[in-house]
């Protein structure tokens, strides 16, 4: 899953598990940034978003066959998919959206299931194969090291996708919106724009990032059965650590992570497991008060 | 009158349970016995939640992580140290107590679904921990062989699935008669207290989040000892049996049962358990998909299953809206209001 892979000059030996967990953060920064939209604005704790990033994997694992047209297309394919299943929960959850958190969790959590295993049954047991284009397979040279084309690719991407979403929910009128949402629900039903709207748009911006993720990220966390649990799990740590109180947080704490999951196990193996634990002891000691704060994008 | 006859009728049907449980291993096959201990521990584990959840109001997925602590600790003590049934049950107890110690600065000063998320977080990372650390928990190939235990010191080894059964009955009967016991005290009642109305609590002087604190712990020992409960009844675990499903599986359980009741966390927990293992014999490889449709309906057809949590599930920063004036069970909780 993660290629840890040292560097063989002696003086930087950790160059590339930092460039490999900057790929790793930024993936991990578009599908939780889904979960953070959920979070903050609608307010649902949607444990189905590891099946909308799995969505996007599988599909690229479908269609994805070496050539630009065919990422164009799975591209394509898993935004809409991902983005459908999220407009579906969000029509699940229309009759208990009452702040019903518990309703919330476990209708998501039984959504999550069910589509985990149609997955499984539509594409098989085993993890598939991604083939990423043709161009992208070799690896190029960075400062001395060998390094996949592909992640590299990735960062820039991934990157640009992040600037977009953060001009999207600053400038727009939608992200104005959501914003609002965030701040003074009964507010913006009087301006005439229905909650449910918001709710249903929310879900479906939050499986299209997750889709894309899905998609883009599949040659670094494949699909597989535990994929959806693996992208929860990051995704839930990454709200943990950066709090809803802004973008700049999400992408510290998704960073944090990624390097955390590369670099902190490239150097000190036998502690990996009880890194991510650590790291949210900590961030929560320092912020006694917890997830205070909501969605702002300061 | 009315509620002496329904006190009465369901002390009756509780006794009636109660011996149905004892001559159940007399009834069925051994295989159905083994699994009837493993459904005990898991609705021990559901006690535990139903007190976080509905009765201190701190919904919660991550009661497997203490579970997994003491199960871990009690297959570790009983390989290594001691086959005493007592010994194994208290240290696995304190071994989910001391992780639910250790987390409880993460949860402590979150509300509502925030700690719904803090503690799936850490039931996940429980989980990544067991898989790795190689050394102590076998990775993910777990802890076989683990040896028959002895209730207590001269007492013979429980060779056969009834005796196990029994064991494991003896000891959920006595841990949710003390539980019981305990929400009939002071403490049971400034928890419920807290949960209903926090601000309130709080302005007459009580430290709601040390008794938070505490039932935590308290859950955590609980959720110890029903891991000791499953080694005793497989003599096998793996960090399968700690999963993100067990988690969500028993919530479902409580809140069938009815969030803040211990009897109904117990009956509901056994049932959706029961439901599983059921599920899983019938239908191979389906069996998720019904399930999580299941989930899906049980959702929709138990409007009032979540209700009495529901007094603290306010998102944070949300002032009450009039503090002073306590909802009425059946009203419209301010998180309601707000949105």
């Amino acid at each position: 899953m993660i290629a840890v892979a040292a560097g063989t000059n002696r003086i930087d030996p950790y160059l590339i598990p930092a460039l490999d967990g900057v790929a790793y953060g930024l993936l991990v920064f578009v599908a939780a940034s889904g979960l953070v939209f959920c979070f903050g604005v609608a307010n649902i704790l949607n444990l189905a978003h590891g099946l909308l990033y799995a969505i996007g994997g599988y599909t690229a694992a479908a269609l994805l066959d070496g050539g630009w047209a065919s990422l164009a297309l799975a591209l394509a394919v898993g935004v809409l998919a991902a983005a459908t299943t999220g407009v579906l929960l969000a029509g699940l959850l229309t009759p208990v959206a009452a702040g019903n958190h518990l309703s919330q969790a476990l209708l998501t959590f039984g959504v999550a299931l069910a589509g985990g295993s149609l997955l499984v049954a539509g594409f098989g047991p085993d993890n598939p194969q991604v083939q990423v284009p043709a161009a992208l397979e070799g690896s190029v040279t960075v400062a001395g090291h060998r390094y996949a084309a592909y992640r590299l690719v990735f960062i820039v991407v991934a990157a640009v996708l992040a600037v977009a979403l953060y001009l999207v929910v600053r400038r727009t009128r939608a992200g104005m919106l959501v914003r609002a949402a965030v701040d003074d629900p009964e507010m913006v039903a009087c301006l005439g724009v229905s909650p449910a709207r918001i709710r249903a748009g929310v879900l479906a911006a939050a499986g299209a990032l997750a889709g894309a993720a899905g998609v883009l990220g599949a040659p670094i966390i494949g699909p597989g059965t535990g994929t959806a649990d693996t992208v929860l799990l990051l995704s839930l740590v990454v709200v943990v650590l950066g709090g809803l109180g802004s973008m700049a947080g999400t992408l510290l704490a998704a960073l944090a992570i990624g390097e955390i999951q590369t670099l902190g196990v490239a150097l000190l193996p036998s502690a990996a497991p009880f890194l991510l634990f650590a790291a949210m002891a900590a961030v929560l000691a320092v912020r006694a008060r917890g997830l205070a704060g909501r969605w702002r994008t300061a | 009158m009315r509620g002496e006859v329904i006190r009465r009728v369901r002390g009756g049907i509780a006794a009636l349970v109660l011996v149905g449980l004892v001559v159940a291993p007399w009834m069925v096959d051994d295989y159905t016995t083994a699994i009837l201990a493993r459904t005990l521990a898991l609705a021990l584990v559901g006690v535990s939640v139903a007190l976080l959840t509905g009765v201190a109001g701190m919904p919660t997925l991550g009661q497997t992580a203490p579970y997994a602590a003491g199960a871990y600790a009690c297959a570790v003590v009983g390989s290594r140290v001691s086959d005493v049934g007592v010994v194994q049950l208290v240290v696995a107890a304190a071994a989910g107590a001391l992780l639910a110690a250790l987390t409880v600065p993460l949860v402590v000063h979150a509300r509502g679904v925030i700690v719904l998320m803090i503690t799936l977080a850490i039931g996940e990372l429980v989980v990544i921990v067991l898989g790795r650390w190689r050394s102590v928990t076998g990775g993910t190939d777990g802890l076989a062989g683990i040896p028959a235990i002895r209730p207590f010191w001269g007492l013979p080894a429980l060779a056969n699935d009834q005796a196990r059964y029994l064991y494991a009955l003896a000891v959920v009967a006595t841990l949710v008669g003390a539980v019981l016991v305990l929400l009939r005290t002071r403490a049971g009642l400034v928890l419920r207290a807290g949960r209903d109305d926090e601000t309130r609590l709080r302005a007459s002087g009580h430290r709601v989040a040390l008794h938070l604190s505490g039932a935590h712990i308290a859950a955590g020992a609980i959720a110890g000892a029903a891991g000791s409960l499953l080694v005793v009844a497989q003599q096998y675990i793996s960090p399968a049996d700690f999963g993100f499903d067990t988690s969500a599986l028993l919530l479902l359980g409580v809140v069938i049962g009815g969030t803040a009741s211990v009897g109904g966390a117990l009956v509901g927990a056994a049932l959706v358990i029961a439901v599983r293992d059921w599920l899983f014999g019938v239908l191979p490889g389906h069996a998720p998909l019904v399930l999580g449709a299941l989930f899906v309906a049980t959702v929709y057809l138990l409007p009032t299953g979540v209700d009495r949590a529901r007094g603290r599930l306010r998102p944070p920063g949300v002032p009450p809206l009039r503090p002073d004036q306590p909802a009425a069970p059946d009203q419209a909780t301010v998180a309601e209001l707000h949105r």
